[in-house]
């Protein structure tokens, strides 16, 4: 008699479902095919990848368009340029986001609206590019790695998902009892709240050393000495404006092999290029929702 | 009675806010070490942040690099006659606004879109690999992004060529023609973006009432119905306020990605104002005329903000600010 009550599932909703099932296996062929063509044409022979053979996996396969990538030292020193960039300027966005966010979190910290408000503003109202150019040469950091360090390190919405956070993971009480105990507000920071924070610093963390690993547009109006371009410049290089130097040519003669060799050095780089954030994608993937869900509850 | 409590409260106030300051002021005094905390941040908004709107004072001035920013003479609003009177002017105009209408025609609703789908699935590995892979390309650099493009689309060894050789068609450059270009624009940053813009709204879904799904099948709701009437309202706040904070960015439409796509032959279509700033300023030392063109394209994202904020107000009663 039960089974009889049971609410069936009409067919208008079973069709549904299957055009959804549809629809989001296309949307997976129609990301993962281009990611996946990618990487098999890097390990595929040059005559392959000029000539289209290549449609799935890797045809022929070889390994020369990554010598020749490896065998680049300017692929070498944009990435370990781009290393520095990444490691040094998530260290000081993050301590920053981290002092700008604790004292707004606290309710009872004097002057927090006006602070917040002079924020805000920052995200909807900005001098534009030439004030800001004439800034940082002002300040004479320009062609030095400081250019590229400091004039992006804080950003605002990296900053409420921080004082989200403290504000509902550290209770108040925790800092009134401490600071009865005779603990200071520094001290505090630093022994309670620092060890309770390490999801959101993990989130920070990711959020800025992405950012600073893809950029190249600060890069690219700050900069003029090759020698500190990060690997994004380098790759705009190569990869767009097609100036691939000789000295990755060695032993190709014809003008079609040539050209192959150009093509799968592409394919090559990309991989190379995109490997550190490809490496850690699983890992933090978690990570990531879980900020961008910090930074919506602020909204 | 109730006479007396009011002249009561009137006669506390004054006292009240005069110990309210002094309470301030304490306050202020035992949490010193915060202010110092935050002294370094506010000297970092300072710095990068409203310096550079100070140094909006260029765009009416002639500036000269001997005299400096403060020091240049004031030439008033020629800047700006200068630019409205440009040929290219309404040019950059239409380029900058298709563009960004398009790109939020296609790129706000898709993940929503995506998101209400994903939310359809029962929790297990599809649902998870669906989620894993579309976030994925967000991850790729712009510059990577670009050159993904122009191989894809490149005549002769792209796959798409190989595709319309395939079918019998002819080959195109597509990279090379202005009506082509606003659309592999849009579509390429819908591929990139719509995965991880998504993940607000499989949140905000994941955070419904399953009360509310009961009710709705006891009373024979069916699954669209129940999209419609419970999945659609829950994530609507989320929808206004990315729908304001997007007005807002409308004309800062990525720089970085419609930079790297032009050439030559398609700038007809590929020249926006964040370009055509850039090259005018940085690559021609033109700042202040083209300071101004910054201006005037601040101000009419500001404009834009402040509209749709007000328009949302109107609509749903909640707005950003």
């Amino acid at each position: 008699m039960q089974k009889t009550n049971a609410i069936k599932e009409p067919v208008s909703d079973k069709l549904l479902l299957g055009i959804i099932y549809t629809v989001l296996i296309a949307v997976l062929i129609v990301v993962l095919y281009p990611l996946i063509y990618i990487v098999s044409s890097s390990f595929s022979s040059p005559q392959a990848v000029v000539s289209g053979r290549v449609w799935l996996f890797p045809v022929e396969f070889s390994l020369k368009g990554y010598t020749a990538v490896l065998n680049n030292p300017r692929i070498w020193s944009g990435y370990y340029n781009s290393l520095i960039y990444m490691a040094v300027g998530t260290f000081i966005s993050v301590s920053l986001t981290f002092a700008l966010a604790y004292p707004l979190s606290k309710r009872t910290f004097y002057g927090r609206s006006p602070i917040m408000y002079m924020i805000i503003i920052t995200m909807i109202f900005s001098g534009g590019l030439i004030p800001y150019y004439l800034t940082v040469k002002g300040l004479g950091i320009i062609d030095t790695r400081w250019a590229l360090l400091l004039p992006q390190a804080v950003a605002v919405w990296q900053v409420f998902i921080a004082k989200t956070f403290f504000q509902e993971s550290i209770p108040e009480e925790l800092n009134e009892a401490a600071a009865i105990d005779g603990c200071s507000d520094l001290r505090f920071l630093w022994s309670v709240v620092l060890p309770l924070s390490k999801p959101v610093v993990a989130v920070l963390a990711l959020m800025y050393a992405v950012t600073a690993w893809n950029a190249y547009f600060d890069a690219l109006i700050f900069l003029k000495n090759v020698d500190l371009y990060p690997l994004q410049l380098i790759l705009r290089e190569i990869l767009i404006q097609n100036s691939v130097d000789n000295s990755m040519m060695v032993d190709i003669r014809t003008m079609e092999a040539r050209q192959g060799m150009k093509d799968l050095l592409k394919f090559s780089l990309i991989v190379v290029s995109s490997l550190p954030v490809l490496i850690i994608y699983p890992f933090v993937q978690k990570h990531f929702v879980k900020g961008v869900m910090i930074g919506s509850l602020k909204g | 009675m109730s006479n007396n409590i009011i002249t009561e409260a009137s006669t506390t106030i004054p006292a009240a806010r005069r110990t309210g300051l002094s309470e301030a002021m304490r306050k202020m005094r035992r949490h010193w070490q915060l202010y110092f905390l935050i002294l370094l941040p506010l000297l970092y908004f300072i710095l990068f942040k409203y310096v550079p709107i100070l140094g909006i004072q260029i765009a009416f001035k002639d500036l000269s690099p001997k005299l400096g920013i403060w020091g240049s003479p004031w030439v008033g609003l020629k800047h700006f006659e200068a630019f409205f009177n440009h040929p290219n002017f309404w040019l950059l105009i239409k380029n900058t606004l298709f563009l960004s209408l398009y790109a939020l025609a296609i790129g706000f609703p898709v993940p929503i879109i995506l998101a209400l789908m994903i939310n359809e699935l029962r929790d297990g590995i599809f649902k998870r690999t669906v989620q894993l892979v579309s976030y994925a390309p967000y991850f790729i650099s712009t510059v990577v992004m670009v050159s993904m493009i122009l191989l894809f689309l490149a005549p002769r060894i792209g796959v798409i060529d190989h595709i319309r050789t395939a079918l019998g068609l002819d080959s195109i450059n597509f990279i090379g023609e202005p009506s082509m270009f606003k659309s592999i624009f849009v579509l390429s940053d819908a591929w990139q973006y719509m995965g991880y813009n998504a993940i607000i709204y499989i949140a905000a879904l994941a955070g419904v009432n399953p009360q509310l799904y009961e009710a709705a099948k006891l009373d024979g709701a069916s699954r669209l119905q129940k999209i419609i009437h419970i999945d659609l309202p829950s994530i609507m706040p989320i929808m206004v306020l990315l729908l304001v904070l997007n007005m807002g960015q409308l004309l800062n439409i990525g720089f970085e990605k419609v930079y790297l796509l032009q050439n030559p032959l398609n700038t007809s279509s590929s020249e926006i104002i964040s370009t055509y700033v850039y090259k005018v300023g940085l690559v021609q030392a033109n700042y202040s005329f083209s300071a101004a063109v910054g201006l005037f394209n601040s101000i009419i994202n500001l404009a834009l903000i402040l509209l749709a904020n007000f328009g949302a107000r109107r609509a749903t009663g909640s707005g950003l600010f």
